[in-house]
């Protein structure tokens, strides 16, 4: 179990065995269940709030409204904005205004279809533009705008003798985990409780929910239960804060279990967006200014919209030597469901404009877009938009070089012109045989930052243990750190085997009886938790050794392989079962990353980022412009991660980040209609199947960031961010049509 | 139990074979098949997804063919041989695709995959060296929001070499 080896997942054969114990798989005696009274309306004042009928429905035990919460009723990662339970206003489709507990769970969604809320119906702001508009209704006390971003650097009168410009509208995503929100509250005698969930940010948790709660952090404690998928949806509370006050309140456990229709209301969702931009290049194909302006609807509540923002803002140019630029990023409240962290956080949206633009700059100057992206290609030394000199390697070149000099697939005609009609954009359905089909091949780069930024603290706990067990050395790790799926638990294990050298380790269950391990999000966690655990690890070790010289007086040079101390030449000093004995050798320590920094409020010039991550995609798409239908034939990939620590998980990572892409580029959208989605459920909202997953080429680049541990970049988000924007460009490519808003619809194609 | 017994639903007896061993239930009528596999007889295995039929993570064997559990009541499939994912390995023996999905990663968040596994075996088991596309369109009701299926494809591919061999 080393780092660098593709190590089995230890939760592989409990989940394939069925074992694994996911949130909604858990259970108390005497436990009730739980459901939320949600809004019917987008927007609207709460006059009345009649509790009597839904409380005499039998075998309810606990009905709550905002008068209720015991503590703060207001929480958010970043603004405390949004109530637990809605007290004057609603502000989105769906928001919690009362819960119910119930012996059973349809006893409890009885209840709360019965439970009567007398609302006064306000004309919601369902468009972000309208929101900043100065006549529009105030959301929020400081206005609709959530947060401003300016960027300006460089010489901001620059002109160009090529300029193209260009308008992009990107549609809301849901991050569609598998498993629905779901938790076990269970309340202690003392006033305490003890909350069994699947979340992406043990302490934040933890924190939120003592404020709600009125109730010191050590009074709510949490522990990790499986997780059914998260990609951002599970950083805000959804019922963490409802389960434990109906725990409380009933002294009794509550389980709450979304359906999947609640599931759209009950997380944030991608920011939907409208992009403006201008390019200005040199007839050599150099960029000499980018201007753009980036509207982000936040919708109802601030989420993490305020990081969000800033992240679409400062890697809006794409990763290219970019003299000049002037960027406003703005996020408005509206009416809108929430919005908040999805897997790429901020530059999948900007993503699509840049790499649109490149194409077009491409086309004015008769260039090949590759050769207009590697001309402009940022390199290690470089000053991005934001004034930050990146540091560590910059392979924007080399991974598009790699992308471009992949095979590329065959056509799909087979011998003597036959068309297998099963592989045609509409597949089986055999709407065409081939008369319309056109194949297109595109391009596009991306980069993002990896860890929190702007002065945000990041760092990891890990508390690690050895001991003697059954006469062999084992390790146990324990970190706060949420396993999502992306395969962490292994990274742990990997990290701490390395160090210690021993064989067998435990990765413990994430709770709160550990320090923070910060979230598993912006594709920090093998950089921060990892980090945290190999330094641990080295403490533990650095004991071993002075025990073991002290004790038999060996040399220096010690190390520890394969469960024994050796010399530096590898001879056994002695076994480490034997030189431990009884004892337990346990460290724990923090890990900690640079330090960044705010953006200037006026120019957004900062440090503000820690790593920077690059992924870049070709895409080829065969395209029917008769009947509007599309498939995707092929993506092709490189990515550099800086060090794989395990191999099999990081393909793993950037073919599932790349089918999330797709889903973007191609069919996924909440849709909405005066703030109301339409279409809350697997039938209406479309998820990639395996019919519209193609083959992926990939090539994993291992250049080593000095910075880091052991050299590793983030790996998760960066596959997300150009897939969809390369196959955009191959539908472009195809068609000769714009394609200036995602997910491309058949009358894109067609009208 | 008091309560529920008081809104007074019409419970029915049934016996279920469930993974060879029959078991009687004493269930309401309208509960669904997975419902009562979760709830009643302790076999969280099998997920829940969307419980309309739309996603397949409730994927059992019914007959040895797959079927949305979430789409079938118990008094529907008394006395058929139902297996569900805690049915498909031996003892301590994982099945060949248990086995191929933990070698290759096939299970990130593993949400889908007692699903998938029950689909894929009922694939092998009438089609045992099922090419790319038979097993594209065996899957094709199965959502995964990890792997972008990539390395699903492989661990059937991977599990139907092994058997056949």
């Amino acid at each position: 179990m080393r780092v660098g080896e593709s190590v089995r997942r230890p939760d592989g054969a409990a989940k394939v065995r069925g074992r694994f114990e996911y949130s909604s798989d858990l259970h108390a005696p005497d436990m009730l269940w739980g459901a939320t009274v949600r809004s019917p309306h987008p927007y609207a004042r709460i006059k009345a709030i009649d509790i009597s009928a839904a409380r005499a429905m039998p075998g309810v035990h606990v009905v709550l409204t905002h008068k209720d919460v015991t503590g703060r009723n207001l929480y958010g990662l970043e603004i405390k904005d949004q109530p637990v339970l809605a007290h004057d206003f609603v502000r989105y489709w769906g928001e919690a205004v009362a819960l119910v507990a119930a012996d059973h769970p349809e006893q409890a969604r009885r209840a709360a279809q019965a439970l009567k809320v007398d609302y006064e119906v306000l004309k919601p702001i369902t468009d972000a533009e309208a929101a900043l508009a100065p006549d529009a209704a105030k959301l929020h006390p400081n206005g609709n705008i959530t947060r401003q971003v300016k960027i300006r650097h460089g010489d901001q009168s620059a002109r160009a003798d090529i300029v193209v410009t260009g308008e992009y509208e990107i549609g809301m995503q849901d991050q569609a985990p598998l498993g629905p929100e779901s938790g076990l509250a269970v309340p202690e005698q003392d006033g305490s409780v003890e909350l069994h969930i699947a979340t992406q940010w043990l302490h934040v948790d933890q924190e939120q929910l003592a404020a709600v709660l009125g109730l010191p952090p050590e009074k709510v404690r949490l522990t990790m239960a499986g997780i059914g998928g998260a990609f951002g949806a599970r950083e805000d509370l959804s019922m963490q804060a409802h389960a434990c006050l109906l725990a409380l309140e009933a002294g009794r456990p509550v389980k709450m279990s979304y359906s999947r229709t609640e599931s759209f209301v009950g997380h944030v969702h991608r920011h939907p967006g409208r992009l403006w931009y201008e390019h200005g290049a040199d007839r050599d194909g150099r960029l000499v200014y980018v201007k753009a302006r980036i509207l982000l609807d936040g919708g109802a509540y601030a989420s993490s919209s305020t990081a969000v923002i800033a992240n679409a803002s400062c890697f809006s140019c794409g990763p290219y030597r970019v003299p000049s630029a002037t960027i406003d990023g703005i996020v408005a409240y509206t009416n809108n469901p929430p919005c908040g962290a999805m897997r790429g956080f901020g530059s999948v949206q900007n993503c699509y404009a840049h790499e649109a633009q490149m194409d077009k700059l491409a086309a004015e100057l008769k260039m090949d877009p590759v050769e207009l992206r590697m001309r402009n290609a940022l390199q290690t030394g470089d000053k991005l938009i934001t004034g930050q000199t990146i540091d560590g390697p910059v392979p924007v070149a080399e991974l598009l070089k790699s992308i471009a000099a992949m095979p590329l697939p065959a056509s799909g005609e087979g011998k003597g012109g036959d068309v297998d009609l099963t592989k045609l954009p509409g597949g089986v359905s055999n709407t065409t045989h081939g008369e319309g089909v056109k194949r297109g091949v595109g391009y596009a780069i991306g980069f993002k930052n990896i860890g929190y930024s702007e002065g945000f603290k990041d760092y990891s706990t890990a508390k690690v243990r050895l001991f003697t067990k059954d006469g062999k050395a084992r390790v146990e790790v324990h970190t706060a750190a949420a396993e999502v799926g992306q395969g962490l638990v292994t990274v742990q294990a990997q990290i701490a085997g390395t160090e210690l050298g021993v064989n067998d380790v435990v990765v413990l269950d994430a709770d709160t009886n550990v320090g923070s391990a910060g979230s598993s999000s912006a594709s920090r966690q093998t950089y921060i938790t990892g980090g945290a655990v190999k330094t641990a690890s080295e403490a533990v070790r650095d004991r071993v050794i002075a025990m073991a010289r002290a004790e038999l007086r060996a040399p220096s040079g010690l190390h520890i392989e394969n469960d024994n101390v050796v010399t530096g030449t590898g001879k056994l000093v002695v076994p480490l079962a034997t030189l431990l004995g009884d004892e337990v050798i346990e460290e724990t320590r923090e890990f900690h990353p640079r330090q960044t920094f705010p953006l200037d409020a006026e120019t957004g010039q900062a440090d503000a980022h820690m790593q920077y991550a690059f992924a870049a995609h070709r895409a080829v798409v065969d395209v029917d412009a008769e009947l509007g239908l599309l498939k995707v034939v092929e993506l092709a990939t490189a990515q550099d991660v800086g060090k794989a620590i395990n191999p099999q998980a990081v393909e793993g990572q950037i073919e599932g980040g790349s089918a999330q892409g797709l889903g973007l580029a191609v069919m996924e959208e909440i849709q909405l209609k005066d703030g109301v989605i339409r279409n809350a459920s697997f039938t209406d909202y479309l998820l990639p199947t395996i019919l519209d997953m193609p083959p992926v080429r990939m090539d994993v680049l291992e250049l080593g960031d000095p910075n880091s541990p052991y050299g590793l970049k983030g790996v998760g988000e960066p596959p997300t961010i150009s897939s969809g924007p390369a196959i955009a460009a191959a539908v472009r490519a195809a068609t000769g049509r714009p394609i200036t808003r995602v997910p491309i619809r058949p009358h894109d194609l067609t009208l | 139990m008091k309560n529920e017994l008081q809104r007074d639903v019409e419970r029915v007896s049934l016996t279920l074979n469930v993974n060879g061993e029959r078991s009687q239930v004493l269930v309401p009528v309208h509960k669904t098949l997975l419902e009562v596999l979760r709830e009643d007889m302790g076999l969280t295995g099998t997920k829940h997804g969307c419980e309309l039929g739309e996603c397949g993570t409730c994927t059992v064997l019914i007959d040895g063919r797959p079927e949305l559990s979430c789409l079938v009541l118990p008094v529907q499939v008394e006395a058929r041989a139902i297996t569900t994912v805690e049915g498909l390995a031996v003892g301590s023996e994982l099945h060949p695709l248990q086995q191929a999905f933990a070698e290759l990663g096939a299970a990130q968040c593993g949400y889908c995959t007692p699903g998938i596994l029950l689909a894929s075996r009922a694939l092998l088991d009438v089609n045992p060296k099922p090419t790319r596309d038979e097993i594209r369109e065996a899957l094709a009701g199965n959502l995964c929001r990890c792997t972008g299926y990539v390395k699903i494809l492989q661990a059937v591919e991977l599990a139907s070499t092994r058997m056949s061999s």
